[in-house]
């Protein structure tokens, strides 16, 4: 075997930079000697850049791809939680006894205060046996029987004594100083899912946060806006929306004597292997966590939820593996969302469109979590020298929120694009001209040029165009994301003396297609098709692989994986060269064969060279280290230089009589670095646009203010965008190549959505002539802001 | 949990009431193991219907004509199709998201029409006969629409995606020319959180093509 070897040193490489067909050019940098030679630009590659077909594929539409709920191991045992049905309550008593005398129940898990593993949550009083409930869904306790329908009763077999308590689920009502409060004070609040601590907290109100991880405040905000000639102010509000990722949270616990292993739907089994295995008291390579198939995510599966010890838990007490699958209430009301917000956004500019001002006031609720700020969009998008915001997390007794596509990020765009356009208005100026000149990033520059050109721009009107009663618009706005690298992923490259191709490693492939993009890069070094080569991903036995989150997946493991498979090739050729008669450096690959660069006729079929090696199989593994040319910040996270930009453009129609919108069409240009395969990348602007257009017109949990409870905790009453309200999407994309890492790949899950919500709400602008500042954009909201509501104005 | 079971499209449709199949049945197969293959009960005894024996609490004996197999089961009265296929008969290919009738994860066909088989009791199927993903293919060689999937890319987690290739394949069945606006009146009632419409509409219609030549 060879070990991954970092060699001391470095030398220089001329690798391409620039957006192809645009400004492409080379850049010389030092990379560490243990990098490859720089990958040539996708026109000049066979597999890289593609649009191969998607690694699992055929397991999917045959149904043979194995997910989490699919999962069955001989004397499996099948949960339930039991959870509380009041938004805020004291847990007296907790009788388990009808529910472990029921036939077919084999253990029983009660939530206490002493269970720090589950015990994340508030406390009042010290002294109390059980955790209280803060929302309605916490957790009480968790039953293991032998079928579902026996551990639903024995769930109802279970007596709890409540005291129950005022509450509040409105975020308005929330931040008044007599609400209910939600924790007792700052330092109690502990543990995953749950509030951390954090700044200064008065009521249910902590904060402000004045910085980002780029920073904090700079320059003379006052003096900026004295400087301004014009100054746009507005109020937005956005909604809470939930993951509904089609597979629910699920896993299945195997403890063993010799170790555990965990099935899950996770976004990172690295992080499920860590985190169980600290909280259980187990050395890490006892735990194991495989994610085979892995129905979505989108932030909601990136944390480890307390259901998951649960399972651990019930399976240790029953000596008996244990599935623990959601059902669609609990997805809905505990496994996480996005959390809304209530904005204040001022921006000064000049009367030539130059910021001299931006400052910005939130308050977000991330229910029982914290977390719920507006991103760092505001503050690092366009070129403003005085910036400064103040963000609040508000506390309420509802489900904690998580990370979901882009958070913060989303929601700040919301804010910040309106405003853009606005400004653009009363300055005069077209929003596309405006931000060519207040935005720095040359990537979105080319994309706001082909994105208008293939949109039709230049045939947008002004606002209340139309005639008649449906009203048609335009509106563009733009998708800021920092480029997250996860320096230590890493990736083993496997090649057999039969010529099989194995990659390993942990990273998870949750619907994004990591396994495609991994098979590309391994088969361009080798001259090999994608399907030659074995991906077998998404467990914990293999090198630890990146999370899935923050669209970091391929611009982190693509490049160990090349890295990797490079020292496999040298090793490959150093073995066949002698027999070829040139030293290694004269051989190269192509169409499944080995050759001399100069002779292509002379050489071997890859399985023939292969085994010519003295050995079963050679390994590499790789890491893979920082960008060349370094990061922007290192800490806590190492984000590239440039960040993920994207333009989109969306069409729509309002019909001023019902308020109803509807979106025609959306031009989505996009960057990624090096696209690594283009209709797969496709495929994700269109996740990522359609959940921005269902978050902008139908998407919003709605809590019942007498019970605390979610009202529409089921995909029928909370309503998600389906193929009638579907807009027709194009999507097109640049190459920018940064010249940052052995592939140059980033990622897109991110971007995808960011702009949309904005660009369909200056397009419903530009219809009616009115803002819509609040999300989601009903019928009614839409009548009301047109002032056709009766009454309200 | 309260569920609405809708006894959708069942009933005297396909020729044989529960009832009366039940009847016929519970003769034929009382103690059949599970996914044990037993020939289908053909002549349901003329049984009265008004002495129609009292079904339940416990598992009842059912035959279902599943991918062309006729298997003989014992069946808990409240159990869906869905939850059939999916646990004693191990066709996980089937996914339930909702299990209540809103994202069509679950769709399979009844006598080639395309259900939620999380909104039908498993006792209700009577004798049309089931098809599930698994038996979409031709053995090694897959049907035209899951070869348009994977060629459009129309997937992207795959979780809903055996449920949207079973109905985009019903669709085809029965309307070999459809336009993309048919595509998306199939599919209305399927929820993809990846967003893969526009795919799906891309393959089926490639299909469609591919069929008129």
């Amino acid at each position: 075997m060879i070990a991954a070897m970092s060699i001391p040193g470095s030398r220089t490489e001329r690798l391409p930079i620039g957006i192809a067909g645009v400004s492409q050019g080379q850049i010389v940098r030092e990379v560490p000697a243990s990098e490859p030679p720089p990958l040539a630009p996708n026109a000049d590659l066979a597999v890289v850049g593609k649009p191969v077909p998607r690694v699992g594929g055929r397991a999917m539409v045959t149904g043979a791809a194995r997910y989490t709920v699919d999962v069955k191991l001989p004397g499996m045992l099948v949960a339930r939680i039991l959870r509380s049905p009041y938004p805020h309550a004291r847990i007296l008593s907790v009788d388990t006894s009808a529910a472990e005398r029921y036939p077919g129940v084999r253990a029983v898990h009660v939530v206490t205060m002493m269970d720090t593993r589950a015990a994340a949550r508030g406390t009042i009083g010290a002294s109390a046996t059980f955790p209280p409930a803060l929302y309605v869904g916490a957790s009480l306790a968790a039953v293991a029987a032998t079928t579902q329908s026996v551990a639903d009763e024995a769930i109802r077999l279970l007596k709890v004594k409540y005291e129950v308590l005022p509450f509040v689920v409105d975020m308005d009502e929330a931040r008044r100083p007599e609400a209910p409060l939600v924790f007792g004070d700052a330092t109690e609040q502990v543990g995953a899912g749950s509030a951390t601590r954090g700044p200064s907290q008065v009521g249910n109100i902590r904060g402000p946060s004045a910085t980002s991880f780029y920073g904090g405040p700079r320059g003379n905000v006052e003096q900026g806006f004295r400087e301004a000639d014009v100054i746009v102010e507005a109020e937005f509000r956005t909604q809470v929306q939930t993951h509904c990722c089609l597979e629910p949270h699920a896993v299945v616990a195997d403890w063993r004597s010799d170790g555990l292993t965990l099935y899950i739907s996770t976004q990172d089994t690295a992080g499920v292997r860590k985190d169980v295995a600290a909280a259980f008291g187990l050395p890490r390579e006892k735990v194991r966590v495989i994610t085979e198939f892995m129905g979505g995510g989108f932030g909601s599966k990136l944390g480890v939820g307390d259901y998951v010890f649960f399972a651990v838990e019930l399976s240790r007490k029953a000596g008996a593996p244990v599935s623990l699958i959601f059902d669609r209430e609990e997805e809905q009301q505990v496994s996480g969302n996005r959390p809304g917000t209530w904005q204040r956004l001022r921006i000064g500019a000049r009367r030539d469109g130059a910021l001299t001002a931006i400052s910005l006031l939130s308050y977000g609720t991330a229910g029982t979590g914290a977390g719920a700020g507006v991103g760092n969009i505001a503050q690092a998008m366009y070129d403003c020298p005085n910036f400064e915001m103040a963000q609040y997390d508000v506390f309420m007794h509802a489900g904690p929120g998580c990370a979901m596509r882009a958070p913060g990020n989303v929601q700040g765009a919301f804010a910040l694009e309106q405003s853009v356009d606005e400004l653009a208005e009363r300055v005069g100026i077209d929003p596309i001209v405006l931000r060519d000149r207040i935005d720095p990033s040359a990537a979105r520059r080319e994309e706001r040029q082909i994105g208008a050109a293939r949109f039709g721009w230049s045939q947008r009107r002004l606002p209340g165009g139309d005639a008649g009663p449906v009203k048609r618009g335009v509106g563009m706005a733009q998708s800021f994301w920092p480029g997250i690298v996860q320096t230590n992923a890493s990736c083993e490259v496997r090649l057999q003396r039969d010529g099989l191709v194995e990659v390993r490693s942990s990273v998870q492939d949750i619907g994004t297609g990591i396994r495609t993009v991994l098979a590309q890069v391994v088969a361009e070094e080798l001259g090999l098709r994608p399907e030659d080569i074995s991906i077998r991903i998404g467990d914990t036995n293999f090198p630890l692989g990146p999370s899935s989150g923050g669209s970091k997946t391929t611009g982190s493991i693509t490049p160990a994986a090349r890295k990797a498979v490079y020292q496999i090739r040298q090793t490959l050729f150093a073995a066949v060269a002698p027999e070829l008669g040139v030293p290694p450096e004269e051989l190269v690959v192509g169409q499944g064969r080995i050759f001399l660069r100069a002779n292509p006729a002379h050489g071997f079929g890859f399985r023939q060279a292969a085994g010519r090696l003295n050995k079963d199989f050679i390994s590499a593994v790789a890491e893979r280290g920082d960008n060349y040319g370094g990061f922007r910040v290192t800490s806590p996270m190492s984000l590239a230089r440039e960040d993920l930009g994207g333009v989109q453009f969306a069409e729509v129609s309002v019909d001023t009589e019902t308020g109803i919108v509807r979106v025609a069409r959306v031009v989505a240009v996009h960057d990624c670095g090096r696209p690594m395969n283009p209709r797969q990348i496709e495929s994700q602007i269109h996740g990522g646009v359609l959940m921005g257009v269902s978050f902008a017109l139908y998407e919003d949990r709605i809590l019942d203010r007498q019970t605390g409870r979610m009202v529409n905790a089921d995909l029928e009453h909370y309503k998600l965008l389906g193929s009638r309200e579907m807009p027709s999407i194009e999507v097109l994309l640049i190459e920018n190549y940064q010249a940052i890492s052995a592939t140059d790949a980033c990622g897109v899950a991110e971007p995808a959505t960011i702009a949309t919500a904005a660009a369909v709400a200056n397009a419903v602008y530009n219809a009616v002539g009115v803002r819509m500042r609040n999300l989601p954009m009903t019928p009614a909201s839409v009548l009301e802001a047109l002032g056709h509501i009766p009454g309200r104005s | 949990m309260e569920r609405s079971i809708k006894h959708s499209n069942d009933g005297g449709e396909a020729g044989v009431s529960r009832r009366l199949f039940l009847g016929g049945v519970s003769a034929a197969a009382v103690g059949s193991a599970i996914c044990e293959n037993a020939p289908i009960v053909q002549n349901a005894a003329a049984a009265e219907p008004s002495n129609a024996p009292v079904i339940g609490p416990d598992a009842v004996p059912a035959t279902l004509r599943i991918n062309g197999v006729v298997q003989s089961l014992l069946v808990p009265l409240q159990m869906t199709l869905a939850e059939v296929l999916r646990g004693p008969l191990g066709l996980t290919g089937t996914k339930i998201a909702c299990n209540r009738g809103t994202c069509s994860a679950c769709t399979v066909w009844l006598d080639g029409a395309p259900v939620a088989s999380c909104m039908i009791l498993a006792i209700d199927v009577g004798d049309r006969s089931i098809t599930t993903i698994e038996s979409l293919a031709d053995g090694e060689r897959l049907h035209p629409m899951q070869t348009a999937f994977i060629e459009h890319d129309a997937m992207q987690c795959g979780f809903c995606t055996p449920g949207l290739v079973m109905s985009c394949a019903a669709l085809i069945e029965h309307n070999p020319d459809p336009t993309p606006e048919d595509v998306k009146t199939a599919i209305s009632g399927h929820l993809c959180r990846c967003g893969t419409y526009q795919h799906v509409i891309a393959a089926t219609m490639a299909v469609a093509k591919a069929h008129k030549g």
